[in-house]
């Protein structure tokens, strides 16, 4: 028999004590992985579509962690909205002019370009209206270019696919302004197709929906981002809906005045009358400048009254920075004091078992162990409670990540895959188990090591 | 050096072992000026309780240090030795049968058998511990735990135990003095002849006159470790 199998068989057979150890160790250990997984989790979602293949976020003054979550993430809010015109700054000047050519309305000189239009060259600019919804979902109203112009992914490398349909178009013969794609988990949750209907709801979930629907032409495959959970619409179409209709406001006060704020009269779903730029307001602009000009656009935007631009990678490390990584630290840290707890019974299980075993340690010495052999069964066995108990509570782990996936993929967009080690912390769990297992089995193996032999045969 | 001294198997010389007293100054426990057991041959050492027999095994194994004197197995002075080495030539070539067995509760009995072989620096044959249960008839017995034997049956475990590793010298502490009359009997018969067929040497130590009668060389204590003739120094 070697030291292995020795300790093997003295952990048998002190099997109740054993269990418990390990149990306590295994529970420790889970708490740690599922810790670093949902940490591992939030930071992944947030670093992935914080990587959202444009730079700036442009919106009204306000909250700029609110302006990323409702953009980026769909949560939260939005925060005000800004002109149409405004939007309209970031366009050269063929490109206001076909805009206006398109929309129609009155614009001050829509000859000119753009006032940012000149950092903007390759880039592109995409304005969003937020702020209804589809059932409990986000209603996203945007133009074709979302889809078009974006990408996805890890390294933010991948087209926008539809697993049914195709993307939306600004006017269609067959659905006028009023088509829709929706995202993966939409279509599920809500047993969408193409050519069914939905209706946004104004202002919130349980707002009163809006008479028009919108015709779903796409399902987009799963990206694990948060547009999986998105209803986007034509914002051609949205600016139609009752309400959509940005009032006339006070130049001096900025308040609203009254009666101002209606549309065209409608003349049905093929009619071809748009709401004019005057009357439209965006919530939000996503902007890819040209090259490094972000940083200088940044700060040009910041200055002005009204709109506010951010970058949402840092806002999302300003937000990892300050909450989310300190939070996972004092989780670990409690989670951690678990183990050394776990790390502490084991020590005082095997500590027990000393005098019951001073008369087999004996016996051994006396067959020829030396003081090493015995020192070392003591410390295999304290190392095989910790690492079965560890062995156990990582896999343990690693199944509650996955078996929560229904309730955390539709929020963060992450799936959590069975045995993906979210955080490099991970890797120390296997050498902390040993450093943890060492010392818990040094103070009972030095006991055992002093044993006396002639006194204990 | 006498020539008999450099023949003998296991040959011992002015040794001497002393215990601290709690008020001081040391007790000497033994104090044997010569013994020696030359190679196959069976002693019976019979003493009173408390005559230091025990602690005469223990010094002869290693297991507690002598304070001055020699011990020489095969030629070998023990005494110049580390613990650590001392613990390896008594993993190789000595056997211990201990008075209460001492088999280890946790380990079949086979296991039992095979657990004196991990510590000796040879093979795991565990044929080799099959074997010996065998001849001490426990073919039948080989995976039962220690509680699930009889006095008899752990006690001849325990023999084959300390045969395993083919030892030169197999040291047997009392090995009677759990048995009824009738197993004491069979236990002798069985370890003088397992030590005659594997050619061991057998130094018994007894306060049995009954034990002591069946071998041919008996040595009194008494005579031996003047140490029960002074009380102190």
């Amino acid at each position: 028999m070697n030291l292995l199998s020795i300790a093997l068989r003295n952990l048998r057979y002190r099997k109740l004590a054993s269990f418990l150890t390990a149990l306590s160790m295994a529970l420790g250990v889970a708490l740690v992985v599922l810790v670093l997984t949902i940490s591992g989790v939030i930071e992944k979602s947030l670093e992935k579509t914080s990587n959202v293949g444009y730079n700036l976020i442009v919106g009204a003054k306000g909250s700029p962690l609110q302006l990323v979550f409702n953009t980026v993430f769909f949560l939260s809010q939005p925060v005000e909205n800004v002109p149409y015109a405004y939007y309209m700054e970031y366009l050269p000047a063929d490109g206001r002019q076909k805009e206006y050519q398109r929309i129609g309305g009155e614009l001050k000189e829509p000859e000119r370009s753009g006032l940012y239009s000149f950092l903007m060259q390759g880039g592109f600019a995409i304005p969003l209206c937020m702020g209804d919804y589809v059932d409990e979902f986000r209603c996203v109203a945007t133009t074709p270019d979302y889809f078009g112009l974006l990408k996805h992914g890890d390294l933010n490398d991948q087209d926008y696919r539809f697993s049914q349909g195709r993307n939306f178009v600004d006017y269609s013969e067959d659905y006028g302004f009023f088509e829709a794609v929706v995202g993966s988990q939409v279509a599920d949750r809500l047993g969408l197709k193409p050519g069914s209907q939905i209706f946004a709801s104004h202002g919130a979930e349980s707002g009163q929906a809006h008479g028009q629907g919108f015709v779903v032409v796409g399902i987009l495959e799963p990206t694990g981002s948060p547009n999986d959970r998105g209803a986007f619409v034509n914002i051609e179409g949205f600016y139609l809906l009752e309400g959509h209709v940005a009032p006339e406001r006070d130049e001096e006060s900025g308040l609203e005045k009254r009666g101002t704020a209606q549309g065209p009269q409608r003349q049905g779903v093929l009619s071809k009358v748009r709401l004019p730029v005057e009357k439209r307001e965006v919530t939000a602009i996503l902007l890819k400048p040209n090259g490094f000009a972000a940083m200088s656009m940044e700060k040009q935007i910041n200055k002005t009254k009204f709109a506010q631009a951010v970058s949402p990678i840092g806002q999302i490390e300003g937000l990892l920075g300050v909450f989310v990584r300190p939070l996972r630290w004092a989780f670990l840290g409690l989670t951690s004091l678990v183990v050394i707890v776990s790390a502490i019974s084991i020590l005082v299980s095997i500590y027990n078992s000393m005098n019951d075993r001073k008369k087999d340690i004996a016996v051994m010495r006396a067959l020829g162990a030396s003081r090493d052999h015995i020192t070392a069964i003591i410390l295999l066995e304290s190392l095989l409670i910790a690492l079965a108990g560890g062995l156990v509570g990582w896999l343990v782990g690693h199944a509650l990540g996955p078996l929560s996936n229904a309730w955390t993929m539709p929020t963060t967009g992450v799936k959590i895959d069975w045995f993906a080690v979210q955080s490099r912390w991970e890797l120390w769990i296997v050498p902390g188990l040993v450093f943890l297992g060492t010392m818990a089995g040094a103070i009972p193996a030095m006991a055992a090591y002093r044993t006396p032999v002639a006194r204990n045969l | 050096m006498s020539q008999s001294q450099d023949c003998a198997l296991l040959s011992i010389c002015d040794l001497k072992k002393f215990y601290d007293q709690p008020g001081g100054g040391k007790l000497t426990i033994l104090d044997v000026p010569e013994f020696q057991i030359a190679r196959g041959e069976q002693v019976v050492l019979r003493g009173e309780s408390g005559s230091g027999k025990t602690t005469l095994l223990h010094v002869i194994s290693g297991i507690v240090p002598a304070d001055s004197g020699s011990i020489r197995l095969e030629g070998v002075e023990l005494m110049q030795f580390s613990e650590a080495k001392r613990d390896r030539i008594r993993a190789a070539k000595m056997g211990y049968v201990f008075q209460t067995f001492n088999l280890l509760p946790a380990f079949t009995a086979l296991e039992n058998v095979r657990l004196g072989m991990s510590f000796a620096r040879g093979e795991l044959d565990i044929e080799r511990a099959k074997d010996l249960l065998n001849r001490v008839g426990l073919h039948d017995r080989m995976h039962y735990l220690p509680g699930q034997l009889s006095v008899g049956q752990q006690q001849r475990v325990a023999v084959a135990r300390a045969l395993v590793n083919r030892p030169i010298l197999l040291l047997a502490d009392e090995p009677t003095a759990n048995v009824d009359p009738a197993n004491q009997e069979r236990m002798i018969e069985l370890i003088a002849k397992q030590c005659q067929e594997e050619s061991v040497a057998l130094l018994l130590v007894t306060h049995s006159d009954a034990v002591a009668s069946r071998f041919s060389r008996v040595e009194q204590l008494s005579e031996i470790n003047r140490a029960l003739r002074t009380a102190s120094v």
